[in-house]
């Protein structure tokens, strides 16, 4: 042993878990989900979702040569991977090639790197990509189609699956709507919900098995809540998010449903419906663009879920999640910042605790009873 | 047209007015900011700057006079806290290199007890009386070589303080986290 | 008893069987000793032998200095060979003052006070004793027991807490003596809280350590104010504000002391240091090290004299099986990193640990992705990623405010992060730059004020000389116009304006 010159502080041992690993679970417990969604739209789902994680990792490797950063080291935290599977999750699932570029570039430039990188974006990256795609190109992101199983008879070869990604299809031979703009639709022409989710068989049941059509990997809330519950047991992530903010949401549904059962689908249509469960356990839960502490998770949660049932009942979109949560995440270190943690010896004021002789007294003597 | 331009001159010129009674009868006596460089510099008067004392030089530096970098004992760290201070960019490269902590010392061997050193030192740091070898006291020595250009047989000279067991204190890891 | 959970914290690895099931062994006396004048917390001790002088074991061999220091005593007879500048067992290798001790290998005794009973004295005499016998906390901290057992004067202590948490991983020292030596140990405890006048005293025992918490029950059977109490095995229980919170659930308030909320603690090796000094009149000189690690043949708890170097007790644990890739004084949390094997045992070594690199598990630094794990263990509630950014940027005010004097410096977040990104050290970082500023403003402000009493001095001086001038002058005025009135006929009043610059 040679006589060391740099000294290293302490600790000298450490955790196994790395910031990669904690990646690779995540994908690991995006698997179901998307292998559903794989299932459920066929091959084209599949060129766009390779399509969208290999941009991303491309414009990755891009802004980390720019930046004179080591590539090969920095990509091998997966959190390209991450960005642009979780993006290609939420796009429709025949939507064309570019789409999944265009997506994975915005996502991973103006999302992530353009501040200074992983850990410093300010806005959940696949959240801004999706919103500039559905700003940019309102059509191809809402071209929906009915739910074509592999294997099934109406099912697009894995050529035609090509010609699809690569070269479009013709909408009105397949096309659906998702859950919550056939509902939109249907209630700005004037009828009554009653009427609309039956005929689309928008029972709670088939939403939340997720056969319906919808976006890649959002429509089957059963196995995203499976890798979500996944990823609570390996602790990469707490409650207090998903839980405040799934239960904001069925509170509000279940009140104004309650009010005007007609006009306001119930709280297990808007649980299930579209993003949210997905948004809940995979998007709003990002580390780095959702507050620290617990009380703040649980406000981000809560602020979150009402903005979401907002923008979906009265806003302009109704595939909400993208916009609530880049709001919130802007409020994040706002809510960092009044949520910081009681400091040991301090009040949750920053003052100097201060205990009262009585309280000291009894404190002492209760430590006499064994 | 004419209703809006009378209105704006009368605000301009109200607001002007409590501005200016605002100015005279609200006045601060000394400049407060002379105050405030002149607490930040060494205070050992040592003149290496070329005023007579710390409190023209940084009223010098606060009138656009002397340059922030002017104090040799306060060093880089003191220019870029100078500069922060006034708001002004500052080229440290004209200063020397920062050589740390430096204090003077008498090589007792050559001191012959000439009293020079101890009159000229700023804060009284160097100790003895005529014919007896003096001493520096660290404690109350900053290094600003006022000392050594007065010595006739070169027995003071400026070292760089050792960092002990109490004074030594964790680097900064490197690489430098990504900020 | 209710117990209370402290916020966050760790469960590292213990790695505590390969040494707790060993007996303690006696190491051989070593031929040299090396004894730093440095071994506590406070003003280093002063020398009171000289190169040549002839000890007895238990003499005093340096002064302590002010009320903040500890005196060093021989741990064996033999002769001062030398007083030199030794590497300091501190990571940044620099080095302390350091009296080279040869055995002559007949460990012969000086006298020692008669003995005495400690319940019979007076409880300052405890802790003037206590001070003279040169002991410190020996869980690792190294603060003058005597300076903490003086405060039971001052403020009342109504509860004094006996660690032996020993929450870091690979130690067993403490673990040991509570196994072989309870009874000694209880009644150190029994004769600090008779110098504090306490009447009541808890033993906190980590649960990992059923066979101590058997051993110290049984020890404790007799003494009603005397209980063991075991505690949950969780980093960093043996830390002082943590203990006290898990055992009472007051907190010390920011910048106060223990003793102000009632309570006191001291380390299981302090007492049973205690009971050696007060009970058989002998100073501190030897400790109990866990020499421990995976690259050591065979680790066990050695009872080592204080100044055996590091080198030697691997040696008598069969040397290396893996060429160690770090040695450690303390356990691997918070322990420190040793320049070299040529360092000493002093007062405050729990263990010398000799990792190999598997243990080690550091990996290539990452960005942080703030998820967070840090600020979920901080047993003080800080954002240890935030603390981390600010002091490496340099803004260390900011840092303060967001509470980087409250850190105890534990690495329960450095242990979690999986980006690893030393935290710790950048906290150990601004903490020490930040002193280093302090320091500095002190002696500016203090240099300052000498120049400006040099110029009043002076002004002082330049006033009294002119005053001197212009009496001088007057006088001769006065001479001159004495001399006026019988005029020789040469001098003019020519001549007095002559004299007058």
């Amino acid at each position: 042993m040679s006589t060391i010159t740099t000294p290293f502080s302490g600790p000298h041992t450490h955790a196994l878990r790395t910031s990669g690993q904690i990646m690779g679970l995540v994908l690991l417990a995006l698997v179901p989900a998307t292998v559903f969604g794989f299932y459920l739209f066929g091959w084209p789902a599949v060129n766009l979702w390779l399509i969208t994680i290999l941009s991303s990792l491309l414009f990755e490797a891009f802004s980390l040569k720019l930046a004179n950063k080591p590539i090969l080291f920095s990509l091998s935290d997966g959190s390209a991977v991450v960005t642009g599977w979780l993006l290609a999750m939420t796009l429709p699932p025949w939507a064309p090639w570019w789409i999944g570029v265009v997506g994975g570039g915005m996502a991973i430039i103006l999302g992530k790197q353009v501040f200074g990188g992983i850990g410093q974006n300010l806005f959940n990256p696949a959240m801004l990509a999706r919103v500039v795609l559905l700003i940019s190109f309102p059509v191809e992101m809402t071209s929906w189609v009915t739910p074509q199983p592999l294997f099934s008879a109406h099912a697009p070869t894995f050529l035609e699956g090509l010609n699809i990604t690569f070269h479009g299809y013709s909408l009105d031979m397949v096309s659906g709507a998702s859950s919550l703009g056939a509902v939109r639709t249907e209630l700005t022409q004037g009828h009554a919900l009653s009427t609309i989710l039956v005929p689309h068989h928008y029972t709670t049941q088939n939403l939340a098995l997720g056969f319906i059509s919808g976006s890649l990997g959002e429509t089957s809330a059963v196995f995203i809540i499976l890798g979500g519950l996944f990823l609570m047991y390996k602790r990469i992530f707490t409650w207090h998010v998903p839980v405040a903010m799934l239960t904001s949401v069925a509170v509000l549904a279940t009140l104004f449903h309650a009010m005007n059962p007609e006009r306001y689908a119930d709280a297990g249509f808007h649980l299930f419906a579209g993003g949210m469960i997905l948004g809940a356990f995979f998007i709003a839960t990002d580390p780095v663009t959702s507050p620290n502490s617990a009380l703040g998770k649980l406000i981000f949660g809560a602020s979150l879920g009402a903005l979401d049932y907002v923008i979906r009942t009265w806003g302009g979109y109704p595939e909400a999640i993208a916009f609530s949560v880049m709001i919130m995440n802007a409020m994040t270190p706002l809510i960092d910042h009044y949520t910081r943690p009681r400091i040991y010896g301090h009040t949750w004021r920053g003052a100097t605790l201060k205990y009262s002789e009585d309280k000291l007294d009894t404190v002492h003597k209760s430590r006499d009873a064994l | 047209m004419g209703m809006a331009i009378f209105y704006l001159t009368i605000l301009g010129l109200s607001l002007g007015l409590i501005l200016g009674i605002a100015a005279r009868y609200l006045k601060v006596e000394s400049d407060p900011l002379v105050d405030e460089i002149e607490a930040m510099m060494p205070g050992s008067q040592c003149g290496q700057c070329g005023f007579p004392g710390c409190s023209p030089a940084a009223a010098a530096v606060v009138a656009g006079e002397a340059e922030p970098t002017l104090c040799p004992p306060g060093g880089r760290d003191l220019a870029q806290r100078l500069a922060d201070k006034l708001g002004i960019k500052v080229d440290l490269s004209v200063m020397d290199e920062d050589t740390g902590p430096i204090l003077a010392r008498v090589h007792e061997e050559n001191c012959i007890g000439c009293t020079r050193c101890f009159k000229v030192c700023p804060t009284d740091a160097i100790m003895g009386a005529p014919k007896q070898i003096h001493s520096v006291f660290k404690a109350a020595c900053t290094g600003c070589k006022a000392c050594i250009d007065v010595c006739p047989t070169e027995c003071l000279q400026i070292e760089s303080v050792e960092t002990t067991l109490g004074t030594w204190h964790w680097p900064k890891p490197e690489p430098a986290l990504a900020a | 008893m209710k117990l209370f959970r402290f916020r966050g914290g760790v469960h590292p690895e213990g790695h505590k069987l390969a040494t707790g099931s060993r007996p303690i062994e006696v190491l051989p006396m070593p031929k040299r000793l090396y004894i730093p004048m440095q071994q506590h917390i406070g003003a280093p001790a002063e020398p009171a032998v000289k190169q040549g002088h002839h000890v007895l074991k238990g003499r005093l061999l340096a002064h302590g200095q002010g009320t903040i220091s500890a005196p060093v005593h021989a741990p064996t007879s033999g002769t001062i060979i030398d007083i030199v500048d030794h590497t300091a067992p501190h990571p940044s290798g620099l080095t302390v003052r350091t009296i080279i001790l040869e055995a002559d290998g007949k460990d012969e005794w000086m006298e020692t006070e008669t003995t005495i009973n400690p319940f019979e004295i007076d409880p300052q005499e405890i802790a003037v004793r206590v001070g003279a016998a040169g002991i410190v906390g020996l869980g690792g901290a190294t603060f003058p027991s005597a300076v903490k057992l003086k405060l039971g004067d001052k403020q009342p202590i109504k509860t004094l807490i006996i660690n032996g948490g020993e929450c870091e991983p690979y130690l067993t020292c403490d673990d040991r003596l509570m196994q072989e030596r309870a009874q000694d140990v209880v009644d150190g405890i029994r004769i600090m809280m008779h110098s504090l006048r306490t009447s009541r005293a808890l033993i906190a025992i980590e649960d990992n350590k059923p066979d101590a918490i058997e051993a110290m029950k049984i020890a404790t059977n007799l003494f009603d104010n005397v209980m063991v109490v075991p505690v949950p095995s969780l980093y960093p229980m043996g830390s002082e504000k943590q203990m006290i919170h898990a055992l009472t659930g007051l907190e010390i308030p920011a910048g106060k002391r223990s003793a102000d909320i009632g309570v006191l603690m001291h380390n299981v090796g302090t007492a049973y240091a205690v009971h050696n000094t007060i009970r058989k009149g002998r100073p501190l000189l030897s400790r109990i090290v866990t020499v421990g690690g995976g690259a050591v043949r065979e680790p066990r708890n050695l009872e080592v004299p204080l100044g055996t170097l590091v080198s030697e007790l691997f040696e008598y644990c069969g040397g290396f099986i893996k060429a160690p890739e770090r040695i450690l004084m303390g356990g691997p949390m918070m322990g420190q990193v040793m320049p070299n094997m040529h360092v000493p045992v002093i007062k405050g070594t729990s263990g010398v640990i000799a990792l190999t690199k598997k243990e080690i598990t550091q990996q290539q630094t990452m960005a942080c992705i703030r998820c967070g794990s840090c600020a979920q263990v901080c047993p003080c509630g800080l954002l240890p990623m935030e603390l981390a950014t600010r002091s490496n940027k340099g803004q260390f005010d900011n840092a303060i405010d967001y509470g980087l004097l409250d850190c105890i410096s534990c690495g329960s977040c450095s242990y979690v992060c999986p980006s690893h990104i030393p935290l710790v050290q950048y906290f150990n970082y601004a903490k020490g730059a930040i002193a280093a500023q302090n320091r500095d403003k002190q002696k500016a402000t203090e240099t300052r004020d000498l120049a400006k009493q040099r110029t009043l001095r002076l002004e002082r001086e330049a006033e009294a000389k002119t005053r001197a001038a212009e009496a001088r002058k007057a006088a001769r005025q006065a001479q001159q116009q004495a001399k006026q009135t019988t005029p020789p006929p040469s001098t003019k009043p020519v001549a007095t304006e002559e004299a007058a610059p």
